[in-house]
């Protein structure tokens, strides 16, 4: 059976109440939006890049507290990364919290591996990924909101 | 001499139906075999019978006695097998008709749902009768299919929707319709009970004040149909549509009533078998009602099963799930709102089976993951209804939604789930 508190750490409830880098960023070059229709999630994120260097990098917007929380720590963990790597973690975040690569490398998560416990909520995987799906977005430099639907 | 039919709905397993000195929901929970079982280890607790309801036994065995004695196409063989399959899904037309106190039973169009029911009228009254100019009244808490089907129709037809907008309570403005009614209307299309809010809507009211404009109404009884008595001639409703899967039938069946007078004018829905009279490459002749809006072989098993169900409620009657319901709800409403943080969003003074609320700071789908570890069972998110949550300046709502099953147990079951939600984001 799935413990709750595999899902809602401390950390994740921390980080969903004070969310780290909350605020429009006034000189992003790359923003993009996120829906989660199902649950009405919705956030932006913005990037400042600088070649190909993610120099700094925020999030505002409204979800539940895995989705913000997500969005948070990922601020925090690809702030000064390429977009390569950026995306490197994305790869490995996405395969911790949907349960799939139990046997890949998952070395740059860092903290992210707090999310281990989405994988047993099948439902909540869509709140954990949304940011990293708009960051995605955002790095492509597409104009169109993303859905997880 | 042919062997009368099999009566679907006359089994009752668990004894003979509670009398009106009571209405016994001890008993009744044992009609309902998925009602026993554990979700992650707890007695599961269902209060999401607004989105959909659980099956009784009854149906159950209705639907399976269907498939293992009567199974054959309606309305086309001679043998012995269609014609009981025939009367079967006929009589299942006759339940549904007198449980909406129909004048006919042709005015009974058997469809997917309430969805479904929607479209229909729009796609052949609405494109019959609408033209560039002219407009349709909804109100701000539709369901998004009864807004959809409308905007797509209105896109068409160059015309225009109205919305009839609501007060902080969920209430409609009656003041604000009265003035959207004009000249230019020509359909008025509305919930007879909010999914998202609960509230019931003064539909006859409403509908007399469309008559004196000799404007049509459609009402979208979903919600309404499974809580309260609805009589179509009373209420003198144009069009009335419901879902089987709402009322403790199965999916993919609903019933779209129609005065004949209407159905009668409007141009067939889809093209098929079972919807002419007679078929030539130059001319095609549409079979009468009900026959005209059922192309295709119907989903027999699912009026049948409709039938059961439709059965199985009246047993119990409708009073009695009316007075049981509007119990519950009391209970949860008083017992809820006391919680420190909670918001009810809906508060009509008119409302039935729907408790909307949100628990702030905390997100409804937060809730709804806790709740199910509780093993209870509720929505959380816009209820396919967005322009409500924007009306109330949330992005979502959890909502408890009662059916006849449900006790006060179950609520108290409601509010230490809510407590633990409250312990977990402490």
């Amino acid at each position: 059976m799935a413990d709750l508190r595999d899902l809602y750490q401390e950390v994740i409830l921390e980080h969903s109440k004070q969310p780290r880098n909350y605020r429009e960023l006034g000189d992003a070059n790359h923003k993009a939006e996120g829906y989660n229709p199902l649950c009405g999630d919705h956030f932006t994120v913005y990037l400042k890049l600088a070649g190909e260097k993610i120099q700094d990098v925020s999030f505002q917007g409204s979800g539940c507290a895995i989705s913000k929380a997500s969005a948070s720590m990922m601020t925090q963990s690809v702030k000064g990364k390429t977009m390569a790597e950026a995306e490197k973690i994305f790869r490995q975040f996405h395969g911790l919290v949907t349960g799939a690569e139990h046997n890949g490398s998952q070395e740059e998560l860092g903290k992210l591996a707090v999310f281990s416990g989405v994988s047993e909520f099948p439902v909540r995987v869509k709140c954990a990924t949304l940011a990293w799906h708009t960051l995605h977005a955002a790095l492509e430099g597409k104009q169109e909101a993303v859905s997880t639907e | 001499m042919t062997t009368a039919p099999n009566t679907y709905t006359d089994l009752r397993p668990s004894g003979p139906a509670p009398t009106d000195a009571g209405y016994d929901v001890r008993r009744v929970r044992r009609d309902f075999p998925i009602l026993a079982q554990k979700i992650h280890g707890k007695p599961l607790v269902y209060l999401d019978n607004a989105a959909t309801t659980q099956k009784p036994q009854q149906v159950l065995d209705a639907i399976a006695r269907y498939y293992s004695e009567d199974n054959a196409n309606v309305h086309r063989g001679v043998h012995l097998l269609s014609e009981r399959a025939t009367e079967a899904y006929e009589r299942a037309r006759t339940i549904a008709q007198n449980f909406l106190n129909a004048a006919r039973p042709e005015e009974i169009i058997f469809v997917r749902g309430t969805t479904e029911a929607i479209n229909l009228v729009a796609q052949t009254y609405g494109r019959r009768n609408l033209a560039a100019g002219d407009e349709i009244i909804i109100t701000a808490m539709e369901h998004h299919s009864n807004i959809v089907p409308w905007q797509m129709l209105c896109e068409e037809k160059g015309a225009r929707l109205r919305v009839v907008p609501i007060n902080d309570r969920g209430e409609l403005q009656l003041e604000e319709y009265e003035k959207l009614l004009g000249p230019k209307t020509k359909l008025v299309a509305m919930g007879h009970v909010s999914n998202a809010l609960g509230t019931i809507n003064p539909v006859r009211r409403i509908i007399e004040l469309a008559h004196q404009q000799g404007v049509p109404v459609l009402v979208d009884g979903a919600q309404a149909a499974p809580r309260m008595k609805v009589d179509v001639r009373e209420l003198d409703a144009d069009f009335y549509a419901f879902s089987g899967h709402k009322i403790y039938g199965p999916t993919g069946i609903g019933v779209l009533y129609g005065k004949a007078s209407l159905l009668e004018a409007m141009p067939p829905y889809q093209g098929g078998g079972d919807m002419i009279s007679s078929v030539t490459f130059e001319k095609t002749l549409y079979n009468k009602l009900p026959h005209k809006f059922e192309a295709g072989t119907p989903h027999m098993e699912g009026a049948i099963g409709l039938g059961a169900a439709l059965d199985y409620v009246n047993r119990l009657g409708m009073e009695n799930i009316t007075a049981h319901e509007q119990d519950v709800l009391a209970y949860a409403t008083e017992k809820v709102a006391a919680l420190p943080g909670v918001r009810l969003i809906g508060t009509a003074r008119q409302k039935t089976g729907v408790l909307s609320f949100v628990l702030e700071p905390i997100h409804p789908h937060d809730i709804g993951t806790i709740l199910d570890q509780e093993g209870i069972a509720i929505r959380t998110g816009h209820h396919c209804a967005q322009p409500v949550m924007l009306r109330f300046g949330v992005p979502a709502t959890a909502r408890a939604s009662f059916g006849l099953y449900n006790t006060r147990e179950d609520v108290d079951a409601l509010v230490r789930g809510l407590n633990r939600v409250r312990e977990v984001f402490a």
